[in-house]
């Protein structure tokens, strides 16, 4: 078989018919539209089965804790009145340390379900060891192929220990310099090995996250009698912020605000070899937040199930000095010490509190293990190492891969804003390079898509040279 | 000389600088992709060698042996003092400082 990177490039497809068990060609209906809720059904795990199934593989049920000092610390540099109170659900306590847990379970469930000998999963973030862990409990292989090194093989900090996690929990990791074309590795494998891609973006894996929404609206309610104003998810993917709005719809009768929260890594180029060691957050930042809101469907899989822009109210960047700041003040004022990456929501959340009032409640839907490497302590010094300059100043200086800037008072903690609007017409514009036609359906479609109505996708579709057919029916 | 079935890493470029990817930045386009594959030797060897190795999952994979026993070097790297003045600032603000105790 001819193993160039075109020949396994150009098999793409039919390599993740068979290694995912979802004929995609099913759902593509009309020219852009697919129908995404079908297939989200048709993969037969409602809500309840979901948390059976995690229930009994040791995820979810993590505990809801209100962080009492970081709420008050907020409450020293807000309006009389303002700082709501400020909860995260600790999902660092699920088997292997994250909400990918919960991803896991359901994507190894099926695997095994299915009758595959083993999973393979492409990801250099806790999702690598959430799925060994997962597959350790179901007598599944695993392999879990990372982008971890530079091409010197200097390797970023954090995705060594994660390495070492999906070790630990008895998986085969193979390990990739910079570059997209790992992809083309991963491919390879599936066709080798014929194992399940337990890929992050299938339904599998969104389906696993919306038993946090619940959990974590059950658990509010249940805690303060109320349910939350604010949920701030951290954004990289989107199957994080899809998969907790999506359970929060099953669940709750609110009307709840989705925030999404990104690491400003502006300037810096993912695929970039040299800009790699210079960034101290591989995931949960704008690199991976904003292309994949734009464009959902550049996934590991044809379509993916992580939508955010049909759920997302508000979305905030904060600066890696904020993440690493606030990090340090849940270990120094809540004694929770946990790895910074999973805290990028609660930096958002600390500035977010102070627009509310002092009753009203945010919950930051996760944490994540802190271990050697995956520790603020660890990336700062390795920033240090690369030449990053590490300051006290106002956090609006940081230049993402040149500096890193800590807030010199607890008022300089602002998030930012981006405009979904903006990203709302991107996302529209990359659709209209998809097809010149557009029926109905497709307009339907993209009005769900960006959670917009008729007028607006009308509009925005115009300034295209499209072709519109059978509107008026 | 290392023994057949000792545990090794060995390493191996996958693409050359001239296969890779179209639109790739600069940096990454001038240099190969390279994959690092930890697994039991087939034959005994010595580091530089052109080796081939079983799996963790009985795959067989082959490349240049890098090391015996691939361990685990990461750490919280070296102290960064300004960890401490966060936890000043955090807690001077929340319990107004030393004037408080």
């Amino acid at each position: 078989m001819n193993n160039s990177y075109e020949a396994v490039m150009a098999r793409k497809n039919q390599i993740m018919k068979t290694s995912v068990g979802i004929n995609y060609d099913k759902y593509e209906t009309n020219y852009i539209n697919f129908d995404f809720e079908e297939m989200m059904k048709d993969c037969g795990y409602s809500l309840e089965d979901v948390r059976k199934i995690q229930n009994d593989y040791g995820v979810g049920n993590t505990p809801l804790k209100e962080c009492k000092n970081i709420s008050a610390l907020a409450r020293k540099v807000s309006k009389p009145g303002y700082g709501a109170r400020i909860f995260i659900k600790d999902e660092a306590l699920n088997d292997s340390g994250s909400f990918k847990a919960r991803r896991a379970s359901i994507a190894c469930y099926q695997a095994k379900k299915l009758g595959f000998k083993g999973v393979i999963a492409a990801t250099s973030g806790n999702y690598g060891a959430a799925v060994a862990s997962q597959a350790a409990k179901h007598g599944l292989k695993c392999i879990i192929v990372q982008e971890c090194y530079d091409s010197n093989g200097i390797g970023q900090p954090e995705i060594i220990e994660k390495a070492r996690a999906c070790e630990a929990y008895g998986a085969e990791v193979v390990q990739l310099s910079v570059g997209p074309e790992l992809f083309y590795k991963f491919l390879l494998l599936l066709e080798e090995t014929g194992y399940f891609n337990a890929s992050l973006y299938t339904p599998y894996g969104i389906m696993g996250i919306e038993s946090l929404g619940a959990e974590l609206y059950e658990d509010c309610k249940n805690q303060t009698g109320k349910a939350p104003d604010m949920v701030v998810c951290t954004n990289a993917g989107g199957g994080n912020l899809t998969g907790t709005a999506r359970g929060l719809l099953k669940t709750a009768k609110e009307k709840i605000q989705i925030i999404g929260s990104s690491v400003n890594l502006k300037g810096l180029h993912m695929a970039n070899d040299i800009d790699f060691n210079k960034k101290s957050f591989t995931t949960g930042h704008t690199g991976f937040g904003l292309p994949f809101m734009i464009n959902p469907d550049r996934s590991d899989v044809p379509r993916s199930a992580g939508r955010p822009l049909r759920y997302i109210d508000r979305y905030v960047t904060v600066n890696q000095g904020e993440v690493f700041f606030i990090t340090e003040a849940l270990s120094i004022l809540e004694g929770i010490e946990r790895g910074p990456a999973g805290n990028t929501s609660l930096a958002a959340a600390f500035s977010l509190a102070r627009e509310l009032k002092e009753d009203q409640i945010i919950v930051v839907q996760e944490t994540e293990y802190t271990s050697a490497g995956k520790h603020h302590q660890a990336q700062l010094a390795f920033a240090r190492k690369n030449g990053i300059d590490i300051y006290f100043g106002d956090p609006k200086e940081e230049i993402p891969g040149k500096s890193i800037v800590f807030p010199k008072s607890v008022d300089l903690i602002n998030a930012k804003d981006l405009d979904l609007d903006i990203i709302r017409k991107k996302y529209i514009q990359n659709q209209m390079t998809k097809s010149k036609v557009l029926s109905k359906k497709d307009i339907d479609f993209l009005v769900i898509e960006t959670n917009t109505n008729k007028d607006y996708v009308l509009n925005e579709v115009k300034k295209y040279r499209v072709e519109l057919e059978d509107l008026d029916e | 000389m290392i023994k057949k079935t000792s545990w090794v890493q060995i390493k191996k470029t996958i693409l050359e600088p001239s296969e890779r990817a179209a639109n790739l930045p600069t940096p990454t386009k001038q240099v190969p992709l390279i994959i690092w594959v930890k697994g039991y030797l087939l034959a005994d060897a010595s580091i530089g060698d052109e080796v081939k190795i079983k799996t963790l999952t009985g795959r067989i994979e082959s490349g240049v042996l890098v090391c015996e026993n691939p361990s685990y070097m990461h750490t919280y790297g070296e102290f960064v003092p300004e960890i401490l003045e966060i936890d000043k600032i955090c807690k001077d603000t929340l319990f107004g400082g030393e004037s408080n105790e």
